[in-house]
């Protein structure tokens, strides 16, 4: 185990950085360096992080994060509606307004915990999603989802000027003039999400991190110690809607839309796996996770029958025949079953995720340098 | 004036009562022993004590302040630290972290949102919490973690953690139950050196070995009530307490 001093947490922060903003050239092999896609690493990303501050530190499992992913992304569109095409006051309303709405929700939820929690939180977005489809239609646009439209106010880039002529369709998103398309969406969603795991290994290193791993461990204690557990798990609770926020604004930026089913409980669903999947708790894990998600989804919803007869062509054609009928349960419309499998193995065989996978292996290794040059480390007794 | 008082407090759970109008009166810097046979009602009264529980009736004042009302970490606030019968300690943190905690909520309170600095780099808590661990002689083990440590050395350590905190009275529940007799005077001698600080504390103890080397003042529970209350040498002698507590055997 790597020891978290301030050196290894600069490095790993610089590594980090460097890897996400570097991922259109290492992922390209992989067939995963388009933007689109690229953006979703960075948003879901971002999305797991903060729910991983809640889950992983202090153990509560919020099963409704997507309402306020959903809450960030009509809170956006309607900036971009209302005020400006400007990406800024979008990222900076989505993020205050789900915080709201955390706090409201968190405070509700929080006077329970274990299960009664998970399934408060679980109530709750349902409730906004059921809520977003029917009597919010004013203000969600129910099934069609909230769209831009040519007349909307957009009130500050009229005042500023900075307004398109009329005619030439609706104005693209943007950050003070470019647009916020393609790479340098992108670009913008990879530096908030570096800002933004920044800001959780922070947490994490703090004092008040701390706190929120005592609340998981043993809230007994926590409060025969003096410490008032009720404000720390809010005030997780409240961050971690805000990443939460800040990722459904993002999603907005990259995409000026927003549906209800952004905050149905499958969304929900999808943080707590990328969470698990990439490791409970680390800070690299709910990344990784993210990526490999989004990845599966996108790259193993792409195949169709005809890709993988083409693959297997290979095959004699009566084998080619079965094996595309298995392997095709697995892909296109299927690729959940895939992800599930996934999951199971990486659940049984990983409890800790993708991140205790890469630390068996890389104890593998270090062992191996270690012994063979010097005979004498020999087992060492137990604790 | 003791620094603890307590008046006719009651407490029943159903038709059965706990607690029957226990008076109890802890001297400050005294060592104040509370003996009694099973079902005395000594944890219930513990447990009323840091608000685990609410006493049906009754007072009970702490440093001039009362204690019934407010929560468990209002009570730890105010002065009150106690160590479990189990352990009850953080069991997925180090050691060093363990102790740590309680540093921070004696520094900064039941809450701070101290959430950008770092907390392995605040030397005057962390200097504070490895002496602690030095005293109860854990400190080789600091970055254990504190699940895997034997049961005798949890409780070390969850004295540890509520000594750090410098508490004005110190609740022990049976702290050496369940050890060997070598752990046992270990612990007799931890809290012997402990004690020349001067902390009031309530020590529960059903080893009488423990109580006569350790407690300058005894109380003897039977059924929800105190029965005898006196020096350990006048409290060995008492008819009334032998026939209580040991069935009229002698010690």
């Amino acid at each position: 185990m790597i020891t978290a001093t301030p050196r290894n947490d600069l490095l790993l922060m610089v590594f980090f950085a460097i890897a996400i903003l570097t991922m259109p050239i290492w992922l390209s092999p992989i067939g995963a360096a388009y933007p689109d896609l690229l953006q979703r690493f960075a948003i879901y990303g971002i999305f797991a992080i903060g729910f991983n501050l809640l889950f992983g530190l202090t153990g509560y499992l919020s099963f409704g994060h997507a309402a306020f992913l959903g809450v960030g992304s009509y809170t956006a569109v309607w900036s971009f509606k209302l005020l400006s095409m400007s990406v800024v006051p979008a990222v900076l309303f989505g993020v205050i307004t789900s915080g709201l709405f955390a706090v409201v929700i968190g405070y509700i939820s929080l006077r329970r915990s274990g299960i009664y929690f998970s399934i408060l939180t679980l109530a709750f977005a349902q409730m906004s999603y059921n809520l977003a489809y029917s009597v919010l239609t004013p203000i969600t646009n129910g099934e069609t989802g909230l769209q831009l439209a040519q007349e909307d106010p957009r009130v500050f880039d009229n005042l500023f000027g900075t307004a398109m002529e009329s005619g030439s369709g609706i104005p693209p998103t943007n950050l003070f003039g470019l647009e916020m398309s393609g790479y340098s969406g992108f670009y913008f969603c990879a530096v908030l999400m570096i800002i933004g795991f920044y800001i959780s290994m922070r947490i994490t290193r703090s004092p008040f991190g701390m706190m929120l791993k005592a609340v998981k461990s043993n809230q007994n204690r926590m409060s025969y110690t003096g410490l008032n557990t009720r404000p720390y798990t809010l005030a997780a609770f409240v961050i971690s809607g805000m990443y939460a926020g800040l990722a459904g604004s993002l999603l907005a930026v990259t995409d000026p839309l927003a549906g209800a089913e952004r905050m149905q409980w499958t969304a929900s669903g999808e943080v707590v796996l990328m969470t698990i999947l990439g490791g409970v708790g680390t800070l690299m894990g709910p990344v990784i996770g993210a990526g490999v998600i989004k990845y599966f989804e996108n790259i193993f919803s792409a195949f169709n029958d005809d890709a993988l007869h083409e693959i297997f062509s290979f095959l004699p054609d009566v084998l080619q025949d079965g094996v595309v009928a298995v392997v095709g349960l697995f892909v296109g419309e299927g690729w959940h079953l895939t992800l599930g499998a996934l999951f199971v193995i990486v659940v049984v065989f990983l409890p800790g995720g993708i991140m205790e996978g890469i630390g068996r292996l890389s104890r593998v290794f270090s062992q191996k340098k270690t012994i063979e040059p010097t005979v004498k480390t020999r087992a060492q007794p137990g604790e | 004036m003791g620094i603890l008082e307590v008046r006719d407090v009651n407490k029943s759970f159903g038709g059965l009562q706990a607690l029957n109008n226990v008076q109890l009166n802890v001297e400050e810097g005294s060592v104040h022993a509370i003996i009694g046979p099973n079902g005395a009602g000594k944890s219930t009264f513990l447990n009323c004590l840091v608000g685990r529980l609410t006493p049906d009736t009754g007072s009970v004042t702490f440093n001039g302040g009362s204690l019934l009302g407010i929560t468990p970490h209002e009570i730890n606030q105010a002065g009150v630290a106690r160590v479990f019968q189990t352990p009850e300690i953080f069991g997925d943190l180090s050691l060093l972290d363990n102790v740590i905690i309680p540093t921070f909520a004696t520094r900064d309170g039941s809450f701070t949102l101290n959430a950008w600095k770092r907390a392995d780099q605040d030397w005057e808590v962390r200097e504070k919490a490895e002496h602690m661990l030095e005293d109860v002689g854990l400190i080789e083990k600091k970055d254990a973690i504190a699940g895997s440590l034997s049961r005798g050395d949890k409780r070390r350590l969850e004295l540890a953690m509520c000594l750090v905190q410098n508490p004005k009275l110190l609740l022990l529940d049976e702290p050496t139950a369940g050890m060997s007799r070598a752990d046992t005077n270990n612990t007799i001698d931890l809290l012997k050196r402990i004690g020349k600080r001067g902390i009031t504390k309530i020590i529960i103890e059903h080893d009488m070995h423990v109580v006569f080397s350790l407690a300058n003042k005894v109380s003897v529970m039977a059924q929800g009530t105190v029965i005898a209350e006196g020096l350990p040498e006048d409290i060995k002698g008492d008819p009334r307490v032998q026939e209580a507590y040991l069935g009229g055997a002698h010690l």
